[in-house]
């Protein structure tokens, strides 16, 4: 119980420092591959200080409240996740918090931000299978939907999640690239100055507004890398290794790729789901592959 | 006892009393009266079952089978009649030989008989709360909706008298379903149902309407045909009789069990509109809302879900029970992925209905405990969000003059407290911490647990992506208010409508709130009584639920706080200059106003192809159950 609420506490704490570090080193990585020199690693702290300087201003009054729903249910739903509770109520507070964001984006009412709203949407649709899929694969690995229990069963004997659940693990860092919003799956919004035609849903906020938007989107990055990391919890720095390499490809990919249209990005997320996933499963269930067993239990 | 048969027989007593009472506001308060007796009783009924376990009322067949028998000799006379004179030969043709295999099995039967015709368990007092309070609050809404549709529609002729006689009986004859232990009372009553859809889907009696309700006369009497061949089958099988008994059936386990489980079963689906079946639920999007909220929520499609639920323990493990679920979510994946592409708001719910009784489906066919657990649960979410969206729907449509939901754009700001009902019943649809998702979630741990169960898994993962896309699209529609806000018309609602939505809205979060002590008082008690073990969600993420469920009601508070002091400023737009009203200057010199409209990709999603794509695969599915059950492999 203590750890759990230790779990939750961290998250919550340290959570936009990291994510912000992840950030500013992104842009530092990207700057370098496109031959700048890029901002300091601590720019994105400064401009989120600097946008809860800026005067409130908003287009609609409730979309202040929408945001910051948005920004409270992922705090929620990466605490519940370090907590170690059920992974699939994890899927689920996600997927409440990215309605709020788009019903923000809708209540602005303004071209930009519906479209930006659609394709959000859209999005949220391509990757919910792939992340029920790999949910499903995990308790048929481990037994067990909740985190805690899939990290001990790793440590304690059993194989990494990974190793039977290789292609789903794969089929998640394929979505990972749509919930960082890279390229080529920015289509909603995209995070970087580089890729911004208009800014999509986030097209009507401003301000301290814009800034929680901001913090929301940090708080999510730190909860998806801790869910890639939950395919190599039995080797925590193996893990650890893996997720900066899974997030350096995220950066070569955005950095090398165009814009896609939604039809690719829908169809492309929902196919590698079904085909990964689908397989996967079904070799564990066939027997093919073995779940690790727990050694000494 | 006295109280079961009051609720079966009261109700349509009541009926016969409208029917000769003339269309006035002393009319509108008598059933509004009846319908708040009827909630009474149906929750003192609860109050005084629950608990009990499954208890057996002897009641003498004699007299009341005879009765039955000749009301279904003269309702089958009227089909014939109305066939006829319509050239529905197809209909007159099913009706002669339902009634007739029905009539003739039973004089098949040699064993004595039996008493025990009446019964109540848990699920039965689920679906009577559902039946008797949920119907009847829709009845209380019909008398203030059907003056305004009248107003409204002034070419359709005034049979309000027929309708809410129809409405009541309909009543009586789910809680007859519900009851009946019988196998032959639960036809009679099944058959009642039927003729009672039909007539209400006719109500406006036009070209259309009487197309539409022949249509689902068809079907569900083909459906009623899965009853005939079951009296059949019992009848050579066990010609004492005592397997007509629903409870002997069940328990005789599925060696004994399973060809009926299976042809009522098809009864079950045509009922429940799973594909190929779904169209006549469709074509029911004609009737008044009132009925269309009667059929999606209480009755109706409930009843066909409600006998495959209870055969799940005999499909449970088994290839039939595995084809039966493969109905069910392709049903569920194809008809959410139909109601993207719907713009119609009836239309989206009409689609959602069949895709969540095809999760209903879905879990009966798996048929372990931990899927029945989340199937009870999906039916009683269902039924209180479907009838509240259903009803403001209704509402809306007589307020705004559409019932598309491009056009409910910013209703929030002219109808503030209908549209608030309304985003409380869709995200019972589809959000956590709410109703539905609880269910589904329940689902797919269930499906976890059987070896076959990630067929349905996958198909879960995908259907319920789907449904978050349309559900999502429609809230937003609603909270996009315009630069310049409408004035408000919510002093336009009537009285009974209005009260009747506060009911249900109340309803789904005391359900949503209440769901743990409703899973342990009633639905686990009842899964113990068949399968020995209990079901539910674990303590701690219940706890985890409760917790998001007071963070979603203490987060409004915060609305206080932001609404005190923003600027408000006009719309950036990306830099492009506007006139601050949503108008654009336009090329040439043209202001043009600014028009937004949803996603649909009908190509991708259009009615026609998926639906073709369903039917062809549920008919294969339905195909292969009768093949296997024909050559014997009942596995």
């Amino acid at each position: 119980m203590i750890e759990q609420i230790i779990g939750a506490l961290l998250f919550v704490i340290l959570a936009p420092v990291v994510g912000g570090l992840v950030a500013g080193i992104d842009r530092k990585v990207t700057a370098h591959m496109q031959g700048r020199v890029g901002p300091p690693i601590l720019q994105p702290f400064y401009d989120i200080f600097k946008l809860f300087e800026k005067e409130s201003v908003v287009v609609r009054p409730e979309i202040n409240f929408y945001i910051f729903c948005y920004l409270v249910f992922l705090v929620i739903t990466g605490a519940i996740f370090f907590a170690g509770e059920d992974i699939l109520l994890v899927i689920f507070a996600l997927t409440l918090a990215h309605v709020f964001i788009v019903i923000a984006a809708f209540a602005s009412s303004s071209p930009y931000s519906h479209v930006g709203a659609e394709r959000e949407l859209l999005m949220m649709m391509a990757v919910e299978p792939m992340l029920i899929l790999a949910a499903a694969g995990m308790y048929m690995a481990t037994g067990s939907f909740f985190v805690a229990d899939i990290i001990a069963f790793q440590s304690m004997g059993g194989d990494l999640l990974v190793s039977s659940i290789p292609l789903l693990f794969l089929g998640v860092v394929y979505i990972l690239t749509i919930k960082l919003r890279k390229s080529p799956f920015d289509i909603s919004t995209s995070h970087h100055a580089h890729q911004e035609l208009v800014k999509g849903l986030t097209t009507e906020f401003a301000g301290p507004t814009l800034g929680m938007y901001e913090i929301a989107h940090l708080y999510e990055t730190v909860f998806l890398l801790g869910f890639v990391w939950l395919f190599f919890a039995g080797a925590p720095i193996l893990g650890i290794v893996v997720v900066a390499v899974v997030y350096f490809l995220e950066i070569v990919i955005d950095n090398t790729n165009t814009r896609a249209k939604w039809q690719f990005a829908l169809r492309s997320a929902w196919l590698v789901a079904l085909i990964l996933g689908a397989v996967n499963l079904a070799l564990l269930v066939l027997g093919i592959i073995q779940p690790g067993t727990l050694g000494v239990l | 006892m006295e109280l079961l048969l009051f609720l079966i027989l009261f109700p349509a007593l009541m009926g016969f009393v409208f029917l000769i009472f003339p269309n006035t506001k002393a009319r509108d308060a008598m059933v509004a009266l009846a319908a708040l007796v009827l909630i009474a009783a149906t929750v003192i009924f609860f109050l005084q079952n629950y608990g009990a376990g499954t208890v057996l009322y002897e009641i003498e067949p004699g007299l009341v089978s005879t009765a039955m028998m000749a009301i279904e000799v003269v309702l089958a006379l009227g089909i014939l009649y109305l066939a006829a004179k319509y050239k529905q030969w197809i209909v007159a043709a099913l009706a002669v030989i339902g009634t007739g295999v029905a009539l003739y099995a039973e004089t098949l039967f040699t064993g004595p008989e039996h008493l025990n015709n009446l019964f109540v368990d848990e699920f039965t007092l689920i679906m009577a709360v559902i039946i008797g309070v949920i119907g009847s609050l829709i009845c209380i809404f019909a008398t203030g909706y059907m003056r305004d549709y009248h107003d409204h529609h002034k070419e359709i002729k005034d049979k309000r008298q027929g309708f809410f006689f129809l409405l009541f009986v309909f009543l009586s004859a789910m809680f007859g379903v519900v009851f009946s232990n019988n196998i032959f009372w639960l036809f009679f009553f099944w058959e009642i149902t039927t003729l009672c859809s039909f007539l209400l889907i006719g109500y406006a009696w036009d070209e259309q309407a009487q197309k539409n309700a022949f249509w689902a006369l068809l079907l569900n009497l083909l459906g009623g045909l899965g009853f005939g061949a079951t009296f059949l089958y019992l009848a050579f099988t066990d010609p004492a009789g005592d397997l007509v008994m629903l409870d002997s059936l069940i328990a005789a386990g599925p060696a004994v069990a399973m060809i009926p489980a299976a042809l009522i079963g098809f009864a079950g689906l045509a009922k429940a509109a799973q594909m190929p079946f779904s169209s006549w639920l469709l074509g029911a999007m004609i009737a008044p809302t009132p009925v269309s909220a009667l059929l999606h929520s209480s009755t109706m499609v409930k009843a066909g879900v409600y006998v495959i639920v209870r055969f799940a323990p005999i499909y449970d493990a088994s290839f039939v029970g595995f084809l039966v679920a493969l109905v069910g979510g392709f049903t569920f994946l194809l008809a959410s992925g139909i109601a993207i592409s719907q713009s119609n708001a009836k239309k989206v719910l009409a689609w959602s209905t069949i895709a969540n009784l095809g999760l209903i489906v879905t879990c009966a066919g798996i048929g372990n405990a931990a899927a029945v657990w989340a199937a009870i649960l999906l039916i009683v979410f269902h039924a209180i969000a479907k009838s509240l969206l259903f009803l403001c729907t209704g509402t809306v449509e007589h307020r705004i003059g559409s019932r598309d939901i491009e056009d409910m754009g910013g209703l929030v700001s002219i109808l503030p407290k209908v549209t608030i009902m309304m985003i409380i019943g869709i995200a019972g649809m589809f959000l956590a911490p709410f109703g539905m998702l609880i269910s589904k979630w329940a689902a797919l741990r269930a499906f976890l647990e059987t070896p076959y169960g990630i067929v349905a898994v996958i198909l879960i993962a995908f259907g319920s992506a789907v449904t978050l896309f349309f559900w999502t699209k429609w809230m937003g529609k609603l909270l996009q208010v315009a630069w310049k806000p409408e004035p408000k018309r919510e002093g336009e609602v009537s009285k009974p409508e209005f009260y009747s939505l506060l009911a249900l809205a109340g309803g789904v979060v005391i359900i949503c709130l209440g769901f743990p002590l409703l899973s342990s008082v009633v639905v686990e008690p009842f899964l113990e009584g068949i399968y020995g073990i209990g079901a539910s969600l674990g303590d701690q993420n219940i706890a985890i639920m409760l917790m998001m469920m007071v963070v979603v009601f203490i987060l409004p508070i915060s609305l206080i706080f932001f609404r005190r002091n923003p600027k408000m400023i006009p719309h950036y737009v990306g830099g492009r200059m506007e006139t601050g009203d949503m108008h654009f200057a336009g090329s040439m010199g043209i202001q043009r106003k600014v028009e937004m409209s949803n996603y649909y990709f009908e190509g991708i999603f259009g009615e026609a192809k998926l639906g073709r794509v369903g039917n062809i695969l549920c008919t294969l599915f339905i195909a292969c159950i009768g093949i296997v059950l024909a050559t014997g492999v009942i596995a």
